[in-house]
């Protein structure tokens, strides 16, 4: 078996005139929880929805779990489950019996109850899916996702809508679902969301990966070091790419005229500060 | 489970939404046998109108329970995103849209029956004189308006335009078409548009099989046979999952 779980290079996809996606490649591997992260009508949905089986790509290669998703085939659907950005229910079920429902369409599905409680709605499984509100709705959707116990998780913007709470309980799935091995495919516009759960992040910008890498890596080589103190009162910021020789210079020149270097901080680049500086880049190409 | 397993767990699914929904129950069941009652009790001493109005009745039904609510269901189920989210799944579709065709079906059916047994019971019409034409034109007639309800809901666009697109059809459908009084006291415009289209040749045939009166059974089977191999190549061509 190979050790990739999803295989993308080149990929392209053009509607019309208006190209989505100019030549996108990456690879998941096993077990991996990797997030596409950037703003909205960037391709990430265009993307994974190629991966999904929904498009058909213009150009490139895809592979997922070893096949080629424009090529339907029943034993691969039962290895994903797949989080849409927006997809309804049937509203004059019950959370139970929806669950139940697609339950049925799996090898080995996961038991009801369980994954119901999974996603945190045990005291909804008897109301309709008609009066949930939208962050219960899109835990539903979650568990309908994971109800087939894939290999492989397709999470498309999950949490958009969920309040603080949610988010959390969301997050802790998600994690729960690396503990147990599945890979994990996540897209988001939310940079706290990436770092907290991505193993890798590609950051996607005009149809382009723009950058990519574990999360706390991302801005090495791009974005410097920010060294700020108070002098005076006054804030003082300097940016470098090595703090080291920096701060034995200042700390030296202050200790020389018998100041304090009140607030002293080496900080490095958030992720948002990478994505701000590397979106704004892309931007000006 | 396999996929014959899997259209059956469909099909007892719908079955399970359908009684859950009552306006679907209203315009399928109790619509149809509403002007049944109506109609019947202000004409019923005559057996001529009767005569026509069972059949006419029937043919109804069965546009109400395959077409309307076809285009209408599909539309929904595409518009609310219902229709992807199968499609993500391992439902093979042939077993999804058996399910889903199958409950229309069983409903028409239902409809027929309750029908000729109101016919019979409550307005003393003669037992059907062709049971074996009553089915087939039944299972015809049901080919005929699934497909051509799936190939619309193709055509429309939106959740809010579905009752006014189906109701475009199916009003002006069931007045030109004899469901109510003879065609023939139609002007001949109307009467050439209702002789093109399906439903009249189904009440024909309809008639044949239960009254044994009406149009000629050969040429309504070739209409409405003709017009199901239209509705399936649209249907099929033109089918979106979003």
């Amino acid at each position: 078996m190979s050790e990739l779980a999803i295989e993308v290079s080149n990929l392209h996809k053009s509607y019309g005139s208006l190209e989505a996606v100019r030549g996108v490649s990456f690879d998941v591997r096993r077990g991996e929880v990797f997030g596409l992260l950037g703003p909205n009508g960037a391709g990430k949905t265009t993307t994974v929805e190629i991966l999904e089986g929904y498009r058909r790509r213009s150009a490139g290669e895809v592979w997922v779990l070893g096949h080629d998703p424009e090529v339907r085939d029943r034993g691969q659907q039962q290895r994903v489950g797949i989080v849409l950005q927006s997809c309804g229910f049937y509203p004059r079920v019950t959370v139970r019996e929806a669950v139940e429902h697609f339950a049925k369409a799996y090898p080995r599905a996961r038991d009801p109850a369980g994954t119901i409680a999974l996603v945190g709605l045990e005291e909804k499984a008897e109301a309709r899916t008609k009066d949930l509100s939208g962050g219960q709705r899109r835990r539903l959707d979650l568990a309908l996702a994971l109800i087939g116990d894939p290999e492989l998780v397709f999470l498309d913007e999950p949490t958009t809508g969920f309040d603080p709470a949610a988010r959390r309980t969301a997050w802790g799935v998600v994690r729960r679902l690396k503990d147990l091995g599945k890979t994990v495919l996540l897209t988001t516009h939310y940079l706290d969301e990436a770092q907290a759960l991505a193993d890798r992040v590609a950051i996607v910008k005009d149809g382009r990966i723009v950058a990519e890498g574990p999360p706390d890596q991302l801005g090495h080589g791009r974005s410097r070091y920010r060294v700020a103190y108070f002098s005076n009162g006054r804030r003082v910021e300097h940016q470098t790419d090595d703090p080291t020789e920096l701060l034995h210079r200042l700390t030296r020149d202050a200790l020389a005229r018998g100041e304090r270097l009140d607030g002293l901080e080496v900080t490095r680049p958030t992720l948002e500060e990478v994505y701000l500086h590397l979106t704004a880049d892309a931007d000006s190409v | 489970m396999s996929p014959l397993a899997l259209a059956w767990q469909q099909f007892r699914f719908e079955r399970r939404l359908f009684w859950r929904n009552p306006s679907a129950a209203f315009f399928n069941f109790a619509l149809p046998l509403l002007f049944l009652v109506l109609i019947a009790s202000a004409f019923g001493s005559d057996d001529d109108e009767l005569d026509i109005l069972l059949p006419g009745i029937a043919g109804m039904s069965v546009l109400a329970t395959t077409f309307t609510a076809l285009a209408f269901g599909l539309t929904v189920l595409r518009e609310d995103g219902i229709l992807k989210r199968i499609r993500g799944t391992p439902i093979p579709t042939w077993s999804y849209l058996t399910g889903l065709l199958a409950s229309a079906v069983l409903n028409a059916f239902l409809q027929v029956v309750l029908i000729v047994l109101i016919g019979h019971l409550v307005y003393g019409v003669a037992w059907p004189v062709d049971p074996p034409l009553l089915l087939a034109f039944t299972v015809l007639g049901v080919a005929c308006f699934a497909s051509l309800g799936v190939a619309f809901s193709h055509a429309i666009p939106n959740e809010d335009a579905a009752p006014a697109y189906t109701n475009a059809v199916f009003l002006p459908l069931i007045f030109i078409s004899g469901v109510f009084y003879s065609e023939d006291d139609l002007p001949a415009v109307l009467r050439a548009i209702a002789d093109a289209l399906p439903l009249k040749h189904l009440i024909d045939g309809l008639s044949q099989a239960i009254v044994g009166g009406g149009g000629d059974a050969g040429t309504a089977a070739a209409v409405v046979g003709a017009w199901a191999l239209a509705g399936i190549l649209l249907a099929v061509r033109f089918f979106r999952w979003e």
